[in-house]
């Protein structure tokens, strides 16, 4: 123990961590009050808020795996090239020749677990009624997180541009052709034009919008990589800060009156 | 074509996984004999030191099973240690304590041994494999409306019984059947095409998670229904007092990473990520599958046009979603759970999460094979499977069936009984109902927010309406309007 508090005695630790060790009263509520990963945290929190048969841990593991797919999502940029003539050679080449190669695995099946964790997070806030007032909002901006969840996991799922993904997103991606006014087989759409000249036609709808052509292609893949890597994740980012401030805001975990 | 039931390879992985459930049978002894009234374990003096050990044996055996080393001779050491666990429990205190469930598991887990012992030491020709009988009548049985009929009845019989079910005693069992009808189905081939897909284990898990956590949230809700019905204040009252963050939920935190991270990294290791072909768009697959977190949705599309499953409820259902804490005006049960003070808020939810959504997705992802058409569990996905369609239209029924004569030329008089079947739907329904089954909701809610919310709910069952009248009617749409691509 005394190289522990030799080390917590140098200037370099206490530089970085302000405070003694944490094990009296005071230093354990200055620990989460100065340290900036941690001021994430109230103080004190209910017990009740602490079971784990309470909050099913699901909000924090959605949190954490969002960090991991952060993680493992940077690395994989480092390998993978968003082109047709790239994509499925640096996919294969993620498994076959990059050292440790279960980036790819960690990256999907967190994916996958995102998804779940995400939906059981929002299932055990229904289920202890979390999104009555004070919560009603911050339900709101979760909603907004669940759907930007799923399209993280749609757009990711384009990029090994193999037949998996080509046709889930082909079969997806159809569905805004027939987006109502908007979409060039969608009810209505003949309803926008200029005087005889339909606005709306397969090079000018929502799906074109989405899949950047008439036919899923190489800028679809751009536009998918660019959504997956960048727009999406710093959206989600914004948003799970004002999730989480909200959470604090509004009064802690919730709890009975 | 059809590959065999049984391989070596499925034979080995059997005889782990039903050594895993008998090991998971004797630790649910642990917690039945070893249970104090308060729910604390008073486990035996060197219990610790004998479970390390017969685990540490076990573990040897698994990693062994995965060298050259002979899959007899690892499984053998698997073995021992998990004897060796059961019989300790049998010496230090399940026969002296005698409660019937304990002794419920111990036969549960001799009948798992005997079946692992199986798969591990007879040859593949002799193992054990599902009856082709069994097999046949499930497929039989199977198919869109009994599996949504079934999913309707199972959820109302888990929410009528619902102090029932939430005994640990009846999950436990529950748990052990699916897990027995999982791991023995993995002995048919179709099966294991469909279910053991990489990318498709997240249908398992989720169907593990919402189930556990739907016990769960039940077990809770009835005991604090129990204590309000006493006047008792609800658990979560009783543990209102505030402890520091610093430990207490650091380290829980820190404990949840680390388990997940480890069970993700092993994962990984051990299933590769799928690959296939390069992408070919001339090339279609059938079927054509959207990620199966969507597969819900495509469900929805045997019944209803894209811009209606695809576009229209997609965005309802997050409106809806959005909606709900300021439609909602109980103010009870906020902070804990119920059923009783919020029984039509979580029928409702659950009707539409379990029923609507999870058991949708899983349908989508297990049942539907090429041509989206019905396979039972375990049906060979043949391509060649044509189902004639005999689907006609509301506005057939009106003209040519009912009146008898032919049907109009123009489509505003033809759709003219279905536009207004569809209007009388959403405009006469919201009043009638708020006279009658909803008054009391409508006076609550006030007029706003009850439009608003009738026409979600009508939304919602818009789709179950749909499958009824399919399924009796042969419907196909209640309006066709095919040149405006107005379809419902
Ligand atoms: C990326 C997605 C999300 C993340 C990272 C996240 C994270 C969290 C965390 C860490 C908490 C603290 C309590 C807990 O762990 O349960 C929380 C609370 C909450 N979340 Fe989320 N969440 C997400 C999505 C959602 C969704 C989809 C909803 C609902 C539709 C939602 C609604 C709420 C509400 C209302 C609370 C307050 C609950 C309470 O006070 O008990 N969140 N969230």
């Amino acid at each position: 123990m005394a190289l522990g508090d030799y080390i917590r005695s140098t200037q370099v630790w206490k530089s970085i961590f302000r405070h003694p060790a944490p094990v009296d009263r005071r230093n354990r509520v200055v620990v989460v009050l100065t340290n900036f990963v941690l001021h994430l945290h109230p103080v004190n929190i209910r017990k009740s808020g602490l079971d784990l048969s309470y909050t099913w841990c699901m909000g924090g593991l959605t949190f954490f795996l969002f960090l991991i797919e952060t993680i493992t999502g940077t690395l994989l940029m480092f390998y993978y090239r968003p082109t047709a003539m790239h994509a499925y050679r640096d996919i294969l080449d993620l498994r076959d020749v990059v050292t440790l190669g279960i980036l790819r695995e960690m990256h999907r099946w967190g994916a996958h677990c995102m998804v779940l964790a995400v939906w059981l997070h929002m299932y055990r806030v229904f289920l202890t009624g979390s999104y009555k007032p004070p919560r009603e909002f911050n339900w709101v901006v979760g909603v907004l997180l669940l759907v930007l969840t799923l399209l993280l996991s749609f757009t990711g799922y384009l990029l090994p541009w193999d037949q998996l993904a080509v046709w889930a997103i082909t079969v997806g991606s159809n569905m805004a052709r027939a987006t109502p006014l908007l979409g060039h087989e969608g009810p209505l759409h003949s309803v926008l034009k200029i005087g005889e000249v339909g606005l709306i036609h397969s090079g000018s709808d929502a799906r074109f919008l989405l899949i950047a052509g008439r036919t899923i292609g190489e800028m679809t893949l751009n536009r998918f990589y660019i959504l997956h890597c960048i727009a999406i994740p710093l959206v989600v980012t914004s948003l799970i800060m004002i999730h989480f401030w909200r959470v604090r805001k509004d009064g802690g975990i919730s709890g009975p009156l | 074509m059809h590959g065999p039931d049984m391989t070596l390879a499925v034979k080995i992985g059997l005889s782990w996984c039903f050594a895993f459930l008998a090991a998971m049978n004797l630790t649910a002894i642990v917690f039945w004999v070893f249970r104090k009234e308060d729910g604390k374990l008073e486990l035996p003096e060197n219990f610790g030191l004998v479970a390390t050990l017969c685990g540490l044996v076990f573990g040897v055996g698994l990693v062994l099973a995965h060298t050259s080393v002979p899959a007899p001779v690892s499984y053998s050491i698997g073995l021992v240690g998990l004897l060796a666990f059961g019989a300790y429990l049998v010496a230090v205190g399940l026969l002296r304590a005698g409660s019937a469930a304990a002794w419920t598991w111990l036969v549960f887990a001799l009948v798992y041994l005997g079946l692992s012992a199986a798969y591990g030491y007879l040859p593949v020709s002799a193992a054990p494999v599902l009856p082709e009988a069994f097999r046949d009548t499930v497929d039989a049985v199977s198919g869109p409306v009994s599996f949504f009929f079934g999913s309707v009845i199972g959820l109302a019989v888990i929410i009528w019984f619902r102090e029932f079910i939430t005994r640990p005693a009846v999950g436990w069992i529950a748990l052990n059947i699916f897990l027995a009808f999982y791991a023995l189905s993995m002995t048919d081939w179709d099966f294991r095409q469909i279910v053991a897909k990489p990318d498709n284990i997240p249908i398992t898990m989720m169907l593990l998670t919402v189930g556990f956590f739907t016990w769960l949230a039940l077990r809770r809700a009835v005991e604090n229904d129990r204590r309000i019905a006493e006047g008792k204040p609800v658990v979560e009252k009783e543990r209102e007092e505030k402890v520091l963050v610093w430990p207490d939920l650091v380290y829980v935190e820190l404990i949840c990473m680390i388990i997940f991270t480890v069970g993700l990294v092993l994962w990984s290791i051990y299933l590769k990520a799928p690959i296939e072909q390069p992408a070919n768009l001339t090339e279609t697959p059938n079927p054509s599958k959207a990620p199966w977190y969507f597969l819900g949705l495509q469900e929805m599309l045997v019944y209803y046009d894209p811009w209606l499953a695809g576009v229209v409820f997609p965005g309802l259902i997050i409106l809806g979603l959005m909606a709900m804490p300021y439609i909602d005006v109980n103010v009870k049960g906020a902070g804990y759970y119920t059923f009783r003070e919020r029984s039509f808020a979580i029928t409702t939810f659950l009707f539409g999460f379990i029923v609507l959504w999870v058991l949708m997705v899983t349908l989508g992802t297990f049942l539907r094979g090429p041509g989206w058409n019905f396979y039972g569990p375990y049906q060979y996905w043949d391509p060649h499977l044509v189902l004639p369609l005999v689907n006609v239209d509301f506005s057939d029924y009106f003209w040519l069936y009912w009146l008898g004569v032919a049907k109009p030329e123009h489509w505003a008089l033809r759709e003219l009984p279905g536009i207004i079947a569809v209007l009388l739907y959403f405009l006469i329904l919201p009043p009638l109902l708020a006279r009658t089954v909803f008054r009391r909701l409508y006076l609550q809610m006030g007029f706003a927010r009850y439009m608003v919310f009738s026409f979600l709910f009508l939304m919602m069952a818009a789709l179950p309406l749909k499958m009824l009248l399919r399924w009796t009617f042969n419907l196909k749409y209640i309006v066709h309007i095919g040149e405006y691509f107005f379809n419902i």
